[in-house]
């Protein structure tokens, strides 16, 4: 593609043509758009209409097209053109649905579709065909860290899929925590009884699979890279150190049982009848192995009765234990308790509740505890004393509300889970990233100041380990998007993302697999994984214009760029997800992608016509995040929700790569506001980008003192929340703010 | 009567809920309840002061053990046997049901309270109804209005007078059943050989279970 030659298509279905003048359209284009070739068309994604735009580019050379038609939602399969830039004017969704066919709102319609179109044409010269990742790796081995029941899953879900795993696990043998389950929570039916923990079965399959290699008593050293080159050292046994080529990794790494020694009230470690859950399951192991009933530790006597204290340091609200609940132990302690009751049906046995929660079939399970005798009493232990070879529990009955004790043998406490997910890196790198300019700290520091032992042991600049989140399991999306993580390549699999049983972390596993499989052959053909998956595009960055101000190596919520030798960022472009943060956090405007810049979306605000301050006919710059507020837009108009003529809508990456450039520009440009449409932050975030709406809100919170400097409301530039459900709601949210710009003067900056 | 009472106290010493189970007409679905108190809610007469404990307490005390508590206790002869809890109980527990096996048990080892309305109630209506097939309503008002003594009864009657005249214009009432004439069963003899039948077969089931 030597010479650049434009072309803009000016589709008229879908109502288009009886609503809007066309051919002023395609004057438009023409002379304000400055096109090389304008066409019209009455049903441009129609198979003519697309073998027109094909012609075009095969015999008349086109290389940069503007379709100017429905919005870049739709009709993606009709108008695939992936050898040429595009840009899309959305006149359907954007302009006729959303406002009234009525001889008055003509006007202002035919407007809104001119600028769309002049938009379109102004993106689509500033745009590049982007010729994907060069620097990528296209290695199809699979790490899996931890051989739990979650590993373990991984490691043969992807070896069925035909990929090399390394396994590599801390202790001397597979299995986790399953492994030292003496039976495990049924899981088919009839969800009765409890059945065989399954490891066994599972060790001999990956013992027999030539594609999985396993490292036992081994840890991850170093892992150096990015997905489809990944170098990663394995620490192993002898002192040695194997080094492994590695595509993607999938963490699952699982959990550690609460400390029941934080829990004195119990009267664990005062004496040994008081145990945790793995410890009722290691004296049901040696008993069964002995063939003998399950005895007190205290005297090695049969146990005649026994209580289950639930929620035992967990879902506590004073804030002194776990806030979380572990999400299985009540079906844990409902099957250690069936232990005691096949045994032999006079064992008394009572599990003291406040909810039970039995998740997936546990319900089935629970009633047929109920039916084989187990006791289930609403109620709030307070204190376990020991009294000789027993134990005295003291409750309070929360059904019939008093306080009671009860006598017996032997207590399980119902500890919560902890996450092993390693190094908490926000911990301590969050004083540098509130002041992003700070000078680049050496990650080893940060290592040395957290006592705990670091997993992955990445060279990534942002730290050793994988973001945490709420109650420090690894950071990851519940329910939009399990099992990505803030590294790219790097999955979180099973409890170290969140508390789980068995069953929902082998499916978590298998998904967490399904993802990693995804990225690597994704990074091998150069492309972006989730949530962009399949884009060619990547950051580029100018480096002769770069300050070192280092705010897009703080800022990167992927960990993606590093820096050289000469503290200059260092993009590792298979780490990154194309979200446009570090394009937006850059004062000097030197990053950008082919297909998405300062200068695609700065030359769209340009390019629209602002009348001047006597027409009354404001110009409101709509910046809505592609992923959730777009959508939204686009389905309002398919409801048919109108909303104000004066604004502007241009989709951005995410809200975190909205430079502030653009907003002093459209100010400085006549705008009369700017509207900023991104997605929940915090806690519940739903932001793709996890952090992207975090950190361009935070940088765009600055921006006041810029609208005082210019003598303008601070209102001119306004951020909502929006959520893709918005459908009904932003349209009047759009209009609320039009009627209050509408209420201030005119920008003063108008006709400069 | 009482005998039994301290009979069953002792054959089951500390184990009410097995009493209950062993005992009581489906005493066996006591263990099933999971506590959510929908019965307890769903209960219209739980705002009567004598409720002193509804369902799921019961349900509670007994598997605590706490005999004298449920067997003192008014809750289960309050039921009116609307069926809510029976419909509504998540587990499918019949609460209903229950709640009858627990006062009829209650009452066959001696330990209902004397004068319980509901249980005089039941108990006149089942000899009223089955002497011939058909309730006697005038009779059975009869017993309630006199059951606290003459003069209330008068009282009552009274009071209901002119809803009573009204039943009788309309033909819905007829005033000779207070002589025991009135509407009667076809086949009163067939009647009284299938509750006999019912009344052997009950006794072989609670005989049977007793042995457990």
């Amino acid at each position: 593609m030597a010479e650049t030659k434009t072309a803009a298509y000016i589709c008229k279905g879908c109502e288009i043509g009886t609503r809007l003048d066309t051919a002023a359209l395609v004057k438009t284009a023409t002379k304000s758009g400055k096109m090389n070739l304008v066409r019209e068309h009455d049903f441009l994604c129609s198979a003519d209409g697309v073998a027109m735009i094909q012609n075009d580019i095969d015999n008349e050379g086109v290389t940069h097209a503007a379709l100017c038609a429905c919005s870049r939602r739709a009709k993606t399969e009709a108008f695939n053109f992936p050898t040429i830039a595009m840009s899309r004017g959305n006149l359907r969704e954007g302009v006729i649905w959303i406002r009234p066919d009525t001889e008055e709102a003509r006007e202002t319609t035919q407007e809104m579709a001119e600028d769309y179109v002049r938009m379109a044409c102004a993106e689509v010269k500033a745009m590049t065909v982007p010729p994907g990742n060069q620097k990528t790796g296209s290695v199809k081995t699979l790490l899996v860290v931890g051989g739990g029941m979650s590993g373990m899953t991984s490691a043969l879900e992807a070896s069925k899929a035909g990929y090399k795993v390394v396994l590599v696990e801390k202790t001397g043998a597979l299995g986790g925590w399953a492994g030292k389950l003496y039976r495990r929570v049924p899981t088919r039916e009839p969800f009765k009884a409890p059945e065989d923990n399954g490891v066994a079965d599972m060790v001999a399959r990956i013992e027999a699979d030539s594609n999985i290699k396993v490292y036992l008593n081994a840890t991850v050293a170093k892992t150096d890279g990015a997905p489809g080159r990944f170098k990663v050292e394995i620490a192993v046994e002898s002192g040695n150190v194997a080094q492994e080529d590695i595509g993607a990794i999938i963490q699952a790494t699982g959990f550690s049982l609460y400390d029941a020694n934080k829990l004195p009230e119990f009267g664990y470690g005062k004496t040994p009848n008081v145990v945790d859950q793995a410890g009722l399951e290691a004296l049901a192991k040696a008993a069964a192995a002995e063939g003998k009933p399950i005895c007190r530790p205290s005297d090695g006597q049969p146990v005649k009765s026994v209580v289950f204290v639930q929620c035992a340091g967990q879902r506590d609200a004073s804030g002194t234990h776990l806030q979380y609940c572990s999400g299985f132990c009540c079906n844990t302690s409902i099957k250690q308790a069936m232990y005691f009751k096949d045994s032999n049906p006079d064992i008394d046995t009572a599990v003291l509740f406040t909810d039970l929660r039995t998740p997936g079939n546990g319900e089935d399970f629970y009633r047929a505890a109920q039916n084989k005798g187990v006791i289930f009493s609403k109620g709030v232990v307070s204190q376990v004393l020991p009294n000789g070879n027993g134990c005295t529990v003291k409750f309070k009955d929360l059904i019939l509300n008093e306080d009671t004790q009860a006598e017996v043998d032997l207590v399980v406490l119902a500890t919560g889970v902890v996450p092993n997910s390693g190094v908490n890196i926000d911990a301590a790198a969050a004083p540098a990233a509130a002041e992003a300019p700070a000078e680049g700290e050496a990650p080893k520091e940060v290592v040395a100041s957290v006592p705990v032992e670091s997993i992955l042991n990445l060279t990534y600049r942002q730290g050793p380990d994988m973001p945490q989140f709420k109650h420090g399991f690894n950071d990851s999306h519940f329910i939009c998007f399990p099992y990505e993580t803030r590294r790219t390549g790097i999955y979180a699999a099973g409890p170290v993302r969140r508390p789980m049983d068995i069953l929902q972390a082998q499916e978590d596993a298998t998904g967490a697999a399904m993802k990693a499989i995804q990225a690597m052959e994704n990074a091998g053909l150069g492309r972006a994984a989730h949530p962009r998956a399949g884009d060619l595009s990547f950051p580029t960055v100018r480096l002769e214009g770069c300050t070192q101000c280092k705010r897009c190596t703080v800022e990167c919520p992927f960990g993606a760029i590093d820096e050289d030798e000469k503290r200059f960022p260092l993009f590792n472009e298979s780490r990154c997800r194309r979200c446009g943060t570090c394009m937006g956090a850059c004062p000097v405007r030197v990053i950008s992608f082919e297909n998405y810049s300062v200068n695609t979306v700065g030359s769209q605000i340009k390019a629209v016509d602002v009348p001047d301050e006597f027409s009354e006919k404001p110009r409101i710059l709509i910046l809505a995040c592609e992923n959730d507020a777009y959508p939204a837009l686009d389905m309002a108009g398919m409801n048919r929700n109108e909303y104000d003529p004066f604004v502007r809508v241009i989709p951005v990456r995410c809200l975190g790569s909205v430079n502030t450039i653009w907003i002093t520009d459209a100010l400085n440009g006549g705008y009369d506001g700017v509207m900023l449409m991104g997605c929940k932050h915090g806690d519940e975030y739903q932001c793709h980008f996890v952090k992207g709406s975090e950190l361009g809100r935070y940088r765009l919170s600055k921006v006041g003192d810029t609208l005082k400097g210019m003598n303008l409301e601070t209102e001119r530039v306004h951020d909502v929340e929006v959520a893709i459900t918005d459908i009904a709601t932003l349209p009047q949210k759009i209009n609320d703010y039009a009627a209050l710009i509408k209420s201030f003067p005119p920008s003063p900056f108008k006709g400069f | 009567m009482s005998d039994l009472n301290q009979e069953m106290a002792d054959r089951y010493k500390n184990n009410f809920l097995k009493e209950i189970e062993e005992q009581a007409e489906m005493g066996e679905w006591v263990k099933m309840c999971m506590q959510c108190g929908l019965c307890s809610g769903s209960c219209p007469t739980n705002f009567h002061s004598g409720w002193d404990h509804p369902p799921q307490e019961i349900f509670m005390l007994i598997r605590a053990g706490k005999r004298e508590e449920v067997l003192n206790s008014q809750g289960m002869y309050m039921c009116t046997s609307c069926y809510n809890c029976y419909v509504r109980c998540p587990r499918k527990v019949p609460v209903t049901h229950v709640m009858h096996g627990i006062a009829e048990y209650a009452y066959r080892i001696g330990r209902a309270p004397k004068a319980q309305p509901t249980m005089h109630l039941s108990k006149t209506f089942w000899t009223n109804a089955t002497k011939t097939g058909r309730v006697n309503e005038v009779q059975l008002t009869q017993s309630l209005y006199f059951k606290e003594g003459i003069g209330a009864g008068i009282k009552k009657a009274m009071e209901m007078q002119s809803e009573a005249l009204g039943l009788v214009k309309a033909g819905r009432l007829n005033p000779m059943e207070a002589l025991g004439m009135g509407h009667k069963c076809k086949d009163i003899k067939g009647i009284h050989a299938m509750l006999a039948k019912a009344e052997e077969l009950e006794a072989r089931n609670k005989a049977a279970k007793g042995k457990e």
